[in-house]
């Protein structure tokens, strides 16, 4: 009978590294399979959760962990929680490492244990990496991008995206965090930024039992790693808020994204912040202002050695090895709206804002003077924003907008000649391509959804030969179609402004009348409290080009992204 | 863009105006669960200045807002505003956000969505119930301006109405 039981015990430590006795949990942070570059630093936390430990013992490869890194450790002894935490240490030598944690609660022993490993340092093949994220840009999102911008003609393409010619590495990315299926950008993106796992709404961590976001457990991130092991240059650039999810995790430490105020401080890890977002940087008493202090940002960057622009014409003037570029209060426009619509009403006063193939030429322009190399990550933040609202037409343009900016890095590397670039998303939106749409034969609505023979092909033009379709609502345009949504009205043309498909009434989110006006309704297929669309777990593509790229291929998981970055750089923290 | 063809599909509520006085409160009692209860304060839809949110500011930039001079001069006066009613933190309050579009989320619901800058803070008598969140309402009330924090939600205002007339458009 014990042998039964213990079997049982031993079997749920092997199958999730945790375990569980006298209904008490035992937590080990990092999680079992966690991997690290060589070096890189984290807080190692374990936590005996639901009952009070008399003594937690902690062993790497069987030496006293505290023994092991040199370190004391931080320990807590609350009535239901007890805590041992080793803060900023580093596993220095490659391969495999053991922990073993025994705790004794309640008059009963609690054993558990996790496997690490740990990445050697590469060789330098790399000076500078410029990560591209498309927010929410799936497979289909790209091809939408490719049959608007390049056109195809009796079924061939008639040149594919920048994005498409990366052509050294290819692979397939899957997405889950460690909570959970189904991932948030900040989650994924604090994955490329770690090579570590998190859960939803949090970067830079591993989640404990604390409510306070900023007691987690960290690990160091990419900013922090180049900049220590080599004196890299880091750059962030977007269209969204510059404190949102992606460009954050790239710098920041919190269980919660919502944390704007202490992210905008961050930024001061990068040389290069451009995009929008600025009510974060303004002190509390200034209108429009998001803080809930009184600090003034914007001065304290200036303070920094910061040039600041507030719109497209002070970048383009701006100077010196460090820019804070802040272009809108909230999330820069569309490219759409921005630049092809220009209607006052959607702008707001924001009349000049700079593309983002502009901010990314502006930021390898000052990166690119550090000799040391650079870190760049430019996101096409909105491609994911606009399907949300299940405006495909204008995700599209921003995936348009986004892969220029490609072609701005694909210029700048085959010059320079030691610079890895990867495009890639975040995670997915179930989105696909139907066929296409048009009213010639008097049809309308769902009658007028073209699918086989009948789709034939979409009639976008490019008088301009910019890239950019002249026209969003062509006579025969795409029909996208989504695989989750709320309840919803479908008008299968371009809206004029962007407009919400459904807004909260109550509990419960209501088709918005005010959109697609005689549009087909459909009945949501998700909880009725989402008012958008939602991610996918859907694995996204990966290309890449240039030294290092080669590491991409196959299908992988997004904390390797990490691993061919600091692998390509052959950063070393261990030294330092 | 086209708020106006709202009505005809509208979910979540009655098309009937709502005023103060005992009569209109008995006919929105019985006629739906929308329940709007203001004092008897005097209506005052003549003298009321139209005030439309295009107008709130003169400047807006990545440094701040600048209040429109219409918007300051009116300042302590009697307004009207026309616009949408963002779902409220909680199902009984006595102030609501009023917003130039429909909010498809609830930035006191959901931490990482923000409000959009230009917005009123319209602050009622007694407690709101329910109101449609996806059609036009118009507001009836004194303007105040200057940066306020609610008290009980910790909400933070810049320009306010306190109503005293509110009506479904």
């Amino acid at each position: 009978m014990f042998w039964r039981k213990a079997l049982i015990v031993v079997g749920m430590i092997l199958l999730s590294g945790r375990s569980a006795f006298a209904d008490a949990t035992l937590v080990t942070l990092p999680i079992d399979r966690a991997k690290f570059l060589a070096g890189q630093k984290f807080d190692m936390e374990i936590e005996v959760r639901g009952a009070k430990a008399d003594e937690i013992k902690v062993s790497i490869d069987g030496r006293d962990a505290a023994e092991f890194f040199g370190v004391a450790p931080v320990l807590k002894n609350e009535d239901s929680l007890s805590s041992y935490r080793l803060n900023g240490v580093a596993l220095l030598k490659p391969g495999a490492v053991k922990v073993d944690v025994e705790a004794r609660a309640e008059g009963k022993t609690i054993r558990s244990s996790v496997n690490y490993t740990v990445a050697a340092p590469g060789q330098k093949r790399a000076k500078n990496v410029i990560l591209f994220i498309g927010d929410g840009m799936g497979l289909a999102s790209r091809q939408i991008a490719r049959i608007m911008s390049k056109g195809i003609t009796q079924g061939k393409y008639d040149g594919l995206l920048n994005m498409e010619l990366l052509n050294d590495g290819m692979a397939l990315v899957s997405t889950s965090g460690y909570d959970s299926l189904v991932t948030d950008s900040a989650n994924a993106a604090s994955a490329y930024a770690t090579g570590h796992k998190s859960v939803v709404n949090a970067m830079g961590v591993y989640e404990n039992s604390s409510k306070d976001p900023f007691e987690h457990p960290k690990v160091e991130n990419i900013a922090e790693l180049v900049r220590r092991a080599r004196g890299m240059s880091v750059g962030l650039v977007t269209t969204s808020n510059i404190t949102d999810a992606t460009p954050a995790a790239m710098v920041a430490h919190t269980r919660r994204r919502a944390e704007q105020n202490y992210i905008a401080g961050e930024m001061l890890k990068a040389d290069v912040v451009l995009g929008g977002g600025s009510w974060h940087f303004l002190p509390a008493s200034s209108p429009g202002s998001k803080r809930k202090d009184e600090r003034n940002l914007i001065d304290e960057f200036k303070f920094a050695g910061y040039a600041f622009a507030k719109d497209r014409a002070e970048l383009a003037s701006a100077k010196g090895g460090k820019i804070l570029g802040l272009f809108n209060l909230d999330n820069m426009n569309v490219y759409l709206d921005r630049e092809m619509l220009k209607d006052p009403e959607v702008l707001g006063g924001f009349t000049d804002q700079p593309t983002l193939p502009e901010m990314t030429q502006k930021a390898i322009d000052t990166l690119s003077m550090n000799e040391n190399g650079f870190f760049l990550m430019v996101e096409g933040a909105c491609i994911d924003k606009q399907l949300h609202a299940m405006d495909w037409e204008r995700s599209a343009y921003d995936t348009i907008e986004f892969d220029k900016a490609i072609g701005v890095a694909r210029k700048f590397a085959e010059k320079e000649g030691s610079t890895l670039i990867i495009s890639t998303a975040d995670h997915s939106h179930g989105i696909s391509i139907t066929g296409t749409y048009h009213e010639r034969d008097g049809k309308s609505g769902r009658e007028a959804v073209r699918t086989y023979a009948n789709a034939i092909f979409p009639t976008f033009s490019d008088a301009g030969g910019d890239g950019y379709p002249d026209d969003p609502a062509p006579d025969v345009t795409l029909v996208v179609q989504y695989a989750n949504h709320p309840d919803y009205y479908e008008g299968y043309k371009a809206q004029s402004k962007p407009v919400s498909p459904a807004i909260m009434s109550g509990d419960a989110a209501v088709a918005n009348a005010s959109r697609a006006p005689g549009g087909v309704f459909y009945l949501g297929n998700i909880p009725v409290a989402e008012s958008s669309e939602v991610h996918a777990a859907d694995d996204v593509p990966l290309s890449a080009a240039g030294p290092g790229a080669d590491y991409f291929m196959g299908v992988m998981d997004n904390t390797e992204v990490f691993f061919g970055i600091v692998g390509a750089l052959g950063l070393d923290p261990t030294q330092k | 863009m086209q708020y106006r063809t709202a009505t005809s599909r509208g979910a979540a509520s009655a098309s009937l105006l709502f005023k103060y006085g005992a009569g209109a409160a008995v006919r929105v009692l019985a006629l739906l669960s929308c329940l709007l209860l203001l004092d008897a304060a005097a209506s005052n839809a003549e003298g009321a200045e139209e005030l439309k949110f295009a107008e709130l500011y003169s400047e807006v930039s990545s440094l701040g807002i600048t209040l429109s001079d219409k918007l300051k001069s009116l300042d302590g006066r009697d307004v009207a505003m026309t616009g949408f009613m963002a779902p409220p933190l909680r199902p009984s309050i006595n102030f609501f956000v009023l917003t130039r579009s429909p909010m498809s989320i609830c930035p006191f619901c959901s931490s990482d969505s923000d409000w959009p800058i230009d917005i009123v803070a319209v602050y009622v008598e007694k407690r709101i119930t329910s109101m449609p969140f996806d059609r036009p309402i118009r507001v009836e009330g004194r303007l105040e301006l200057g940066t306020k924090t609610d008290e009980a939600t910790g909400f933070v205002s810049l320009v306010r109405i306190y109503a005293h007339s509110l009506r479904e458009e």
